[in-house]
């Protein structure tokens, strides 16, 4: 299983950096990523669930990796979330895939 | 004020369930919620995603399943306080309980059970400075009466639905209604956006985009925005600015019910019967935490099953009660109304 896991880096809302192993075999994505390691209050990320329905999960990507285009859902999301920069994004839709070993993230103060 | 037999906190899948297996003890239920329509998150977020794990329903759309269990509800004529978060509980001498909304209407039951999901839903505020400062003096979140924009200068932002349809009905009230989104595209229902693309053509509504309210101005109440659009910014003059972002939970005033809270959550005896650390006050659904628990819907019919069997013992604590499968019982409905499985005919073969 160890070979399958990746690191991730995320900044948390009072600045603090956190380095995770995240699984890239179980279809997981940064929101449940930051919700297992409970790095953000629970009941404060994640709120839809994962469908692009609500911002509580956006977080800005600081590393140079190469993303997946944003879907017209997130798109829209993100177009009605606060605190939103050109590097802002939903963390369900970032799936942990085995190319983004070393992402650095900080999640967005809009909650 | 009401009374009841289980006060219910919250009208989401859990809380509407448990009106039903409360119903089959002949126990009233009576439910408030925040939000003016039951369904809860079902209802508010996501009414047209398919779920998939509700037990014998390979797929059904969060809103249906909300109209279904209305459905199935109904012979059980639950009462309602929608559009109102409930804000205080008081424990009478009796060992019963008096909850009371923001609103002040006030209900009365010997139990309590909160279904409260994640919170009661209330409106996201966007980051403006002073913001809060023109509530009720220009700035609202919600539309409660909408004559008192007739002939005022709205201004609406966002690009959901609620912005679109608040724009489209107000730009028959209002002496003019200016939409503000960050983005072209809106994401609300297509004809509402060909509504307002229709709207827009006649001069009745003013669309600003891309473009959004960096600022507020106005002395003792709003008398306009600051508007950013791309590298400009500009003044607006308006009497009302209704930010429209959708709903966020929260908690909220039951954190301070003396309740023990663990990670948002209400701490219950899942052992037993979802009781919380106050005896006759319950927890069911995502709102409730203890070990191994699972924010599923399912989970919430299951809680809410098993706390009413605690409850009926609570109010009747001398009476004798064997569960009965609805098949063998049937439904009897408060209105009157019995449903029953059809008695199998007997026929003799000469």
């Amino acid at each position: 299983m160890e070979q399958q896991d990746i690191k991730v880096t995320i900044i948390d809302l009072n600045g603090n950096s956190h380095t995770v192993d995240a699984p890239t075999d179980i279809n997981m994505n940064v929101m449940e990523l930051v919700r297992s390691y409970e790095l953000a209050p629970e009941g404060t990320v994640g709120i839809c669930g994962g469908m692009a329905m609500c911002a509580s999960c956006q977080c800005y990507v600081l590393s140079d990796h190469n993303l997946p285009e944003k879907s017209d859902d997130e798109e829209a999301m993100l177009a009605d979330a606060f605190y939103v920069k050109a590097n802002s994004r939903l963390g369900c839709q970032l799936h942990i895939r085995p190319d983004l070993h070393g992402l650095i993230l900080e999640l967005a103060p809009d909650r | 004020m009401i009374k009841t037999d289980i006060l219910i906190i919250g009208a989401g899948p859990t809380g509407l369930f448990a009106v039903f297996e409360a119903g089959l003890l002949k126990l009233r239920c009576h439910l408030i919620d925040a939000l003016p329509q039951p369904g809860g998150q079902c209802s508010e977020i996501y009414p047209k995603k398919p779920i998939y794990d509700i037990p014998a329903f390979p797929e059904v759309l969060a809103g249906d399943l909300v109209d279904n269990l209305m459905k199935q509800i109904e012979p059980f004529q639950p009462g309602f306080t929608l559009g109102e978060r409930a804000e205080t509980i008081e424990k009478l001498d009796d060992g019963t309980f008096v909850v009371t909304t923001h609103k002040g209407t006030k209900h009365h039951a010997p139990v309590v059970a909160i279904a409260g999901g994640l919170g009661s839903f209330e409106p996201r505020k966007p980051p403006v400075a002073n913001l809060e400062d023109y509530e009720d003096h220009g700035v609202a979140y919600f539309i409660k009466d909408p004559e008192i924009y007739r002939d005022k200068k709205v201004i609406i932002a966002g690009g959901g639905d609620s912005a679109l349809d608040w724009s489209i009905f107000l730009a028959d009230v209002a002496e003019q209604v200016t939409l503000i989104h960050r983005r072209n595209e809106f994401r609300g229902a297509l004809d509402s956006v060909e509504k307002v693309q229709e709207l827009k053509s006649k001069g009745k509504i003013e669309l600003i985009t891309p473009a959004e309210v960096v600022a507020l101005y106005g002395e003792n109440k709003l008398e306009g925005v600051t508007i950013q659009q791309g590298p400009e910014t500009f003044k607006k003059e308006c009497d009302h600015f209704i930010p429209l972002f959708g709903l966020a939970p929260k908690l909220g005033p039951i954190a301070d019910w003396g309740l023990e809270i663990e990670k948002n959550a209400i701490k219950v005896n899942n052992a037993l019967d979802y009781q919380t650390n106050i005896p006759g006050i319950y927890a069911i659904g995502d709102v409730n935490t203890y070990p191994g628990k699972l924010k599923l819907i399912l989970c919430g019919f299951h809680e809410a099953t098993l706390m009413c069997q605690s409850a009926f013992q609570r109010i009747f604590p001398d009476k004798k009660y064997v569960m009965k499968y609805t098949t063998v019982g049937g439904i009897d409905g408060f209105d009157g109304s019995r449903k029953e499985a059809p008695k199998a005919v007997i026929k003799s073969i000469d």
